[in-house]
């Protein structure tokens, strides 16, 4: 049968070790669509859907971090409890396709794709999240700014699954926005996720640049330009913004064009350093 | 490329086998051609349109989207199997009634959206109701009677209508 299902982690990188070639499926909503239009043909596949480790998430109350399974749909991540601890990645998770992609799609899958839209992606740049891989060799954590290395370019190894994904639970501030044509059912033209971490200005990018940008320079600019970050006047709003959008990276495709993209971010950085929800 | 493939599919309690497949089919592909369940509809194929809504384990997800193959362990519900009997439900009823319908395509994969809706929240606010049903193009009707046929099996839910 060609359609391996695990139901343990530990089969799966066993199934994945003896099965270099399978091509790993979680909830399908990205690998599907390329089957459908005949970009990729799969020999073999790992269904990773059946896992229940997979689709469980903690807190840990002492380190302050939440680990969310790497299969954990995004229907899960809008309300409740890890909507509590991560209110940017519920906001982030609320604005995939629709519910019948959030019913099914993963952050396992938005992090296999790496595609420099992805909603989560921000999120995981600006928390400094780390994520967890793991394969017959062992487990090991990657920083998710080694993680994403280009334009759907990822440093998974072949053999290793994605299995979860830990955030810290800031207690702070923070908020996520993209720009698209409309509010369903939209692939950003801008995206961008502003969290206050250890009373740090952090700002992540995406849609700008072949990976998630960090703005260091807006960061630094806002760190120095004032002490409380929960009152940030709109001038001091409106200059982060603007540098922001000079970090940026944007290029013309067929979604939008460079110009408008920075100009984008200019707007979601200097609303998101005012708005923003504590966790 | 694997062919002949053997496995089956529990589809609204009953189970269907599936012979000579390929593993990329997908579970819309499946039940339109293989199973004779064509109640479900295929617009894109790429999850944009919900016109192939189903129910799989009780999530409400694009049928074009999921692997048939990898559907063995699951409980599948489609369109067809709402009302075993074959006679309407509330939300069917109330789409007739309130002329939710124009050329229909959309209609079976917005009946499975507006079921699962209900299901998990008996009185939704517009925004809900919008929210939930995102996910389902119409070109024909506006949307208009759509959210109307919506209303109608709220309040005949509440008793409030017969
Ligand atoms: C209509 C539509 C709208 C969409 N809208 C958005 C949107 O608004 N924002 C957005 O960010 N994305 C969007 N997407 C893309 C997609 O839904 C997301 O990227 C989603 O997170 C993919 O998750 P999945 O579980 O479905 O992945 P899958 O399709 O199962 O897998 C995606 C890729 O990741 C790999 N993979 C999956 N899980 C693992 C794992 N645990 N370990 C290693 N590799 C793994 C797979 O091999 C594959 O290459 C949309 C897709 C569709 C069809
Ligand atoms: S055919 Fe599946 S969403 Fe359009
Ligand atoms: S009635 Fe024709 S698409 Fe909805």
């Amino acid at each position: 049968m060609p359609v391996l299902i695990a139901h343990t982690i530990s089969e799966a990188t066993e199934i994945l070790a003896e099965n270099p070639d399978a091509t790993i499926l979680n909830g399908g909503t990205d690998l599907m669509v390329e089957v459908n239009f005949n970009h990729r043909h799969p020999s073999s596949v790992l269904l990773l859907r059946n896992v229940p480790q997979l689709r469980e998430w903690s807190i840990d109350s002492s380190q302050q971090t939440i680990t969310i399974g790497a299969g954990v749909p995004y229907a899960a991540m809008e309300t409740g409890a890890i909507a509590a601890a991560v209110p940017a990645l519920a906001q982030a998770a609320r604005t995939v396709g629709s519910p019948q992609i959030r019913a099914a799609g993963t952050m396992g899958g938005n992090l296999g794709t790496c595609s420099p839209a992805g909603d989560t992606l921000p999120v995981l740049s600006a928390l400094e999240a780390t994520i967890h891989l793991s394969s017959q060799d062992g487990e090991r954590t990657v920083p998710f700014g080694e993680f994403m290395v280009g334009p759907k370019k990822n440093s998974r190894l072949q053999h290793e699954i994605i299995t979860a994904v830990t955030l810290p639970v800031t207690g702070n501030r923070q908020g996520y926005s993209k720009v698209g044509v409309r509010n369903a059912m939209v692939i950003s033209v801008a995206s961008a996720c502003f969290a206050i971490v250890d009373d740090t200005p952090r700002l992540a990018m995406g849609s700008v640049g072949p990976t998630i940008l960090r703005a260091v320079k807006a960061e630094k600019f806002l760190a120095e330009a004032t002490k409380d970050l929960d009152n940030i006047s709109d001038e001091i709003a409106r200059e982060f913004g603007e540098i922001a959008s000079t970090e940026a990276r944007p290029i013309d495709d067929h979604r939008s064009t460079a110009q408008y993209r920075a100009h984008a971010i200019k707007v979601l950085a200097s609303r998101l350093a005012v708005r923003g929800t504590a966790s | 490329m694997s062919t002949n493939e053997f496995y089956s599919l529990k589809v609204n309690g009953v189970d269907h086998h599936v012979s000579d497949a390929w593993i990329g089919e997908s579970l819309l592909y499946v039940l339109r051609e293989r199973l004779g369940l064509p109640g479900s509809k295929g617009a894109c194929e790429q999850g944009e349109c919900g016109s192939c809504t189903v129910f799989i384990d009780g999530a409400a997800v694009c049928s074009c989207l999921v692997m048939a193959a990898s559907a063995v362990e699951s409980e599948i519900a489609t369109v067809e199997g709402l009302n075993a009997d074959g006679t309407l439900t509330d939300v069917q009823e109330a789409f007739v009634t309130e002329g939710a319908v124009q050329c229909g395509f959309c209609t079976p994969g917005l009946v499975m959206a507006v079921h699962h809706l209900l299901d998990e929240n008996d009185s939704p606010s517009e925004l809900e109701v919008k929210e939930a049903l995102s996910g389902n193009i119409c070109r024909c009707t506006g949307y208009g009677r759509i959210f109307a046929a919506v209303d109608k099996v709220v309040a005949v839910r509440r008793g409030a209508l017969s």
